[in-house]
C-alpha cells in the first residue's frame, strides 16, 4: 500500500468522480466531440469514394492543409519532450504537477498528427509498401522511422510516470471503482508495491527515457523539416529548417501546455496544485522560445528578401502583398512572436488568464505559419503556372478538408477526455508534502510565497 | 440445451455466416478495384466462342479459326517489371527540342494524349510561352519530362516507385506508387501530374496489360508523366510526339550512337548541339536533364502565330506572360 501525502489524497478526491463513473455532462461533451468526428468521417468517406477532387489539392499545390495539420500536431507534441524530458533531467521540482498533462499532449498529438498524412496519401491500400520497399534515401522513410520511434518512446515515458499512480488507484479505498477498472489498474500497475528495488528501477528507466526523448524529439522535427528542406523550392530549401522547426515545435508545445493547464485548473478547481507560479515559469520559457523563434524567422525572411534570385523573390513578394498572403503573414508574426513576448515581459499582463489567451493566439498563429510554409511555395513553381482552372492556380480549402481538420482537433480532445477517465490529470504519487504547505496556506487565505531555496 | 436438429435453422450461426460473407465480399470488391477483376484474361486461348474468322495462312490458304483461339497481343510488347526497371541495354536516350521551329501547333500534345488515353485536361507534354525577362522576346517552349541524370524525384520516392534506368529514362511503376506526391513537390519543372479521381476509361483500356514502359492505363491515386515511350523504342519507332510535330521540332535519339532524328532529318547529336548552341533548361539546378534545347534564333514563325486559331480557353493561359515585373 503506497503512502500518499495529504495533498495526494486531495488530488484523488478531486478526480475521483472522473475515474469512478461518467456523468451526464461528460456524455454530452463526448457526444459533441463524436458529432464533429462524425462530420469528419463523412468527409473522409467522400474523399475515399469520390476521390481527392473533393479537397482543394491539385497538380501544383499537391500538399495542403493536411500537411500543415501534420506539422502542427507533431509540433505541439513537444510539450512532453520539453517539460517532462528536459525539466526532469534538470530535476526541477515545480514541474511535477504538470508532467502528466504534458506527456498526454505528447502521446495524443503524436497519434493524431500522422493520421493527417494518411489523409493526403493517394493509395491507402498500399501503405505496406513503405515497409516492404522502403528507400532509406527518402526523407519520408526517415520520418516513418523517427515518428514511430518517438511514439513508442512517448508511450513508454508516459507509462513509466503513471505506474505508481496505477498502484495507488488499485489499492485506494477512497476510490469507488468498477470491478473491471480495478482489475485493469492492477494489471497496469505491474505488481508495484513501492519496494526500494522497484522505486529504483522506475527512477533509472525514467531518467533513461528522459535522456533519450530529447535527441529523439530533435530528430523527429528535424526530419520532418527536411521533407521540405531537401527539395529545391524557395521557402523550403533553407539551411536553417531543421533547427527552425525544432524551435517552433517546442514553442508551440509550451503554448498548448499553458492552455491545457489553464483549462484544467478552471474546470477541476486545481488552484492548489497548478499555481500561478507554474504559469509564470512556463511563461518565461515561452518568452525565451518566442525570442529565439522570432530571431530565426527574422533571419530567414531578411536573407530571402535581401537577395535577388527570381524564384525566391517571386515567393517573398507574396508575403508582403496585402492582397495575397500579406495579412496572414502579419498576423502570424505579430500574434506568434510579438504578442507573447509583450504579455510575458509586462508584469501586469503576466497572469494565468491573459497568458492562456496569448498562448491561444500564438498557437493559432503557429498553425497559420505552417500553412504559409506549405502552400505559397507550392503556388510558386519555377515555371509560372499557365492554367486557367482557378483551383490549379490557387489553393483553397474545401469543407471536406475543414471537416477533417476539426475532426482531428475533436479526436485530440476526445482522447484527452478518455485518458482523464483512466488516470488523474495531476500525478498523485508526485504530489508531495511540499504541496501540503501550499494547500494549507491557500485554505487559510494566505498568499503563497516562493521559498528562497526553490 | 439439446443440440439443434440438423434441418432446423440456427439463426445466430446463419447471421454470423452471412455477415462474414458480406464482409468478405465487400473486401473482395474493394480490393478488386473498379474494372480490373472484370478483365478477361487476354492470353486465355482455350475457350471456343463459336465465332469464326477467316485468315490467310503462310501457305496461301484461307482458313477458318475460332476467335477463342486467337491471342490478343497489344500493339507494343509489354515487358516484365524487372525488365522495365533495367531498361533497354546499350541505349542512352536523349531529346533535342528546336525552339526556333515551334509555333504551338499542339499536335505533339494531342498525339501524346491519344496514345496514352489521357483526357484533354491532362498534359504530360506541355507547351509553355516563356519570356526570360522583360526585354527578352517570348518563345514557345514544349516541355516533356527531362529524364534527368540526377533526378530530384527519384531521390525522394519512399517506395522506389519512380526509378532511373540504364538507358537514361526515369519511369514510374504505378503498381508501386502510394500517391504521397513527394516526387511532385521535388520536381522543379512541374512535369508530373496526379490522378485525383478515378480515370474515366473504357473497359478495353482499363484491361490493357500494364508496364511502367506503357504507362497505360492511368490509375487513381498515383503519379504519372511523360515516359519517352520506351515501348515504341523497343518496336523501333519514334515517340508519337516526335512523329506528330508538323515542323520537326522534336529530335529523339541515342547519345551512345551520337545520333538524333525528327523523322525527316537525322543529325549527329554533338554536331547539332555545337552548331546551334544547344543548352539545357535551368542547368544550375544540377539535375542534369537529358533534354536539350536549341535557342529560338532565326525562327520559322513569329511567336504570334502560336496564338492564332487557338481556342479562347487556351489563349487565356498565356495572358500573364510578359506582364510579370
Amino acid at each position: 500500500m503506497l503512502k500518499i501525502s495529504h495533498a495526494g489524497n486531495e488530488v484523488l478526491k478531486t478526480f475521483a468522480p472522473l475515474l469512478e463513473r461518467t456523468r451526464t455532462r461528460e456524455w454530452i461533451w463526448i457526444l459533441f466531440l463524436l458529432a464533429i468526428i462524425g462530420w469528419g468521417l463523412y468527409g473522409l468517406y467522400l474523399q475515399i469514394t469520390v476521390g481527392h477532387t473533393v479537397t482543394g489539392m491539385r497538380d501544383n499545390v499537391v500538399w495542403g492543409i493536411y500537411i500543415a495539420n501534420f506539422i502542427f500536431f507533431i509540433g505541439i507534441s513537444y510539450a512532453g519532450a520539453v517539460i517532462s524530458g528536459f525539466l526532469h533531467l534538470l530535476k526541477v521540482e515545480w514541474r511535477k504537477p504538470i508532467i502528466r498533462i504534458a506527456e498526454l499532449i505528447t502521446v495524443i498529438a503524436t497519434l493524431i498528427g500522422p493520421l493527417f498524412i494518411l489523409l493526403c496519401v493517394g493509395r491507402l491500400d498500399r501503405l505496406h509498401h513503405l515497409v516492404l520497399y522502403a528507400r532509406l534515401q527518402s526523407p519520408i522513410t526517415w520520418d516513418v522511422l523517427a515518428i514511430s520511434t518517438y511514439l513508442v518512446g512517448g508511450l513508454i515515458f508516459l507509462y513509466l510516470a503513471t505506474i505508481k499512480d496505477f498502484a495507488i488507484y488499485r489499492d485506494s479505498t477512497t476510490l469507488k471503482l468498477s470491478k473491471w477498472k480495478r482489475k485493469l489498474f492492477a494489471i497496469l500497475a505491474l505488481n508495484y508495491r513501492d519496494t526500494e528495488g522497484q522505486k529504483r528501477r522506475i527512477a533509472v528507466s525514467s531518467n533513461l527515457m528522459a535522456i533519450m526523448i530529447i535527441p529523439l524529439a530533435i530528430i523527429v522535427h528535424s526530419v520532418l523539416s527536411w521533407i521540405f528542406g531537401m527539395t529545391l523550392r524557395p521557402g523550403w530549401h533553407s539551411t536553417i529548417f531543421g533547427p527552425y522547426f525544432v524551435l517552433a515545435a517546442i514553442y508551440s508545445g509550451t503554448g498548448v501546455l499553458i492552455i491545457a493547464m489553464w483549462i484544467f485548473r478552471k474546470r477541476y478547481k486545481l488552484e492548489a496544485f497548478i499555481l500561478d507560479k507554474h504559469f509564470h515559469y512556463l511563461g518565461y520559457i515561452m518568452l525565451v522560445l518566442a525570442a529565439g523563434y522570432g530571431y530565426f524567422t527574422f533571419s530567414e525572411y531578411l536573407t530571402d528578401w535581401y537577395g535577388s534570385e527570381k524564384w525566391i523573390s517571386q515567393l517573398i513578394h507574396k508575403f508582403f502583398d496585402w492582397d495575397q498572403y500579406g495579412a496572414l503573414f502579419l498576423f502570424t508574426n505579430v500574434g506568434g512572436i510579438v504578442l507573447p513576448i509583450i504579455v510575458v515581459a509586462v508584469p501586469q499582463l503576466r497572469k494565468p488568464g491573459i497568458l492562456a489567451i496569448a498562448s491561444a493566439i500564438m498557437v493559432l498563429a503557429m498553425w497559420v505559419k505552417r500553412y504559409l510554409i506549405v502552400v505559397p511555395t507550392l503556388e510558386t513553381p519555377l515555371l509560372p503556372i499557365e492554367d486557367i482552372r482557378p483551383e490549379y492556380i490557387k489553393y483553397s480549402i474545401t469543407w471536406v478538408e475543414w471537416s477533417l481538420t476539426f475532426g482531428g482537433v475533436a479526436s485530440f480532445l476526445l482522447f484527452f477526455t478518455i485518458a482523464a477517465k483512466f488516470m488523474t490529470l495531476i500525478p498523485v504519487s508526485e504530489v508531495t508534502d511540499k504541496e501540503d504547505e501550499k494547500i494549507n496556506q491557500i485554505e487559510h487565505g494566505k498568499e503563497y510565497t516562493i521559498p528562497a531555496h526553490e | 440445451m439439446e443440440p439443434n436438429d440438423n434441418n432446423e435453422l440456427n439463426p445466430r450461426r446463419d447471421f454470423l455466416k452471412s455477415t462474414a460473407l458480406g464482409i468478405a465480399a465487400t473486401a473482395a470488391v474493394a480490393a478488386c478495384g473498379s474494372a480490373s477483376c472484370s478483365c478477361k484474361k487476354p492470353t486465355d486461348t482455350s475457350g471456343e466462342t463459336g465465332e469464326k474468322v477467316t485468315l490467310l495462312s503462310p501457305d496461301g490458304e484461307l482458313v477458318q479459326v475460332d476467335t477463342g483461339h486467337l491471342k490478343y497481343v497489344p500493339k507494343n510488347v509489354v515487358v516484365s517489371k524487372e525488365e522495365a526497371r533495367q531498361g533497354i541495354p546499350g541505349r542512352k536516350f536523349v531529346m533535342v527540342i528546336d525552339l526556333a521551329r515551334c509555333k504551338n501547333a499542339r499536335k505533339c500534345v494531342t498525339a501524346c494524349q491519344k496514345m496514352h488515353h489521357l483526357p484533354e485536361e491532362k498534359e504530360w507534354l506541355q507547351v509553355r510561352l516563356m519570356q526570360d525577362s522583360e526585354d527578352a522576346a517570348p518563345y514557345w517552349f514544349p516541355k516533356t519530362c527531362f529524364h534527368c541524370d540526377n533526378p530530384p524525384c527519384v531521390k525522394v520516392c519512399p517506395v522506389d516507385a519512380t526509378f532511373k534506368r540504364q538507358d537514361g529514362l526515369v519511369l514510374i511503376d504505378t503498381d508501386r506508387c502510394i500517391g504521397c506526391k513527394f516526387c511532385m513537390a521535388a520536381c522543379p519543372y512541374s512535369t508530373r501530374v496526379f490522378n485525383w479521381s478515378e480515370p474515366e476509361l473504357p473497359e478495353e483500356i482499363m484491361c490493357l496489360p500494364y508496364s511502367p514502359e506503357t504507362s497505360v492505363p492511368s490509375k487513381v491515386g498515383t503519379v504519372e508523366k511523360c515516359d519517352f515511350c520506351p515501348d515504341m523504342a523497343r518496336a523501333g519507332e519514334l515517340p508519337d510526339c516526335v512523329k506528330a510535330c508538323p515542323n520537326g521540332v522534336f529530335y529523339f535519339g541515342d547519345q551512345n550512337e551520337d545520333v538524333v532524328t525528327n523523322g525527316d532529318e537525322t543529325v549527329k547529336f554533338s554536331d547539332i548541339i555545337r552548331d546551334r548552341g544547344g543548352y539545357r533548361f535551368a542547368e544550375e539546378l544540377g539535375t542534369e536533364p537529358r533534354v536539350w534545347y536549341l535557342p529560338p534564333r532565326d525562327r520559322l514563325f513569329p511567336v504570334e502565330r502560336g496564338l492564332e486559331n487557338l481556342p479562347d480557353e487556351l489563349k487565356e493561359r498565356y495572358k500573364n506572360v510578359g506582364k510579370e515585373g
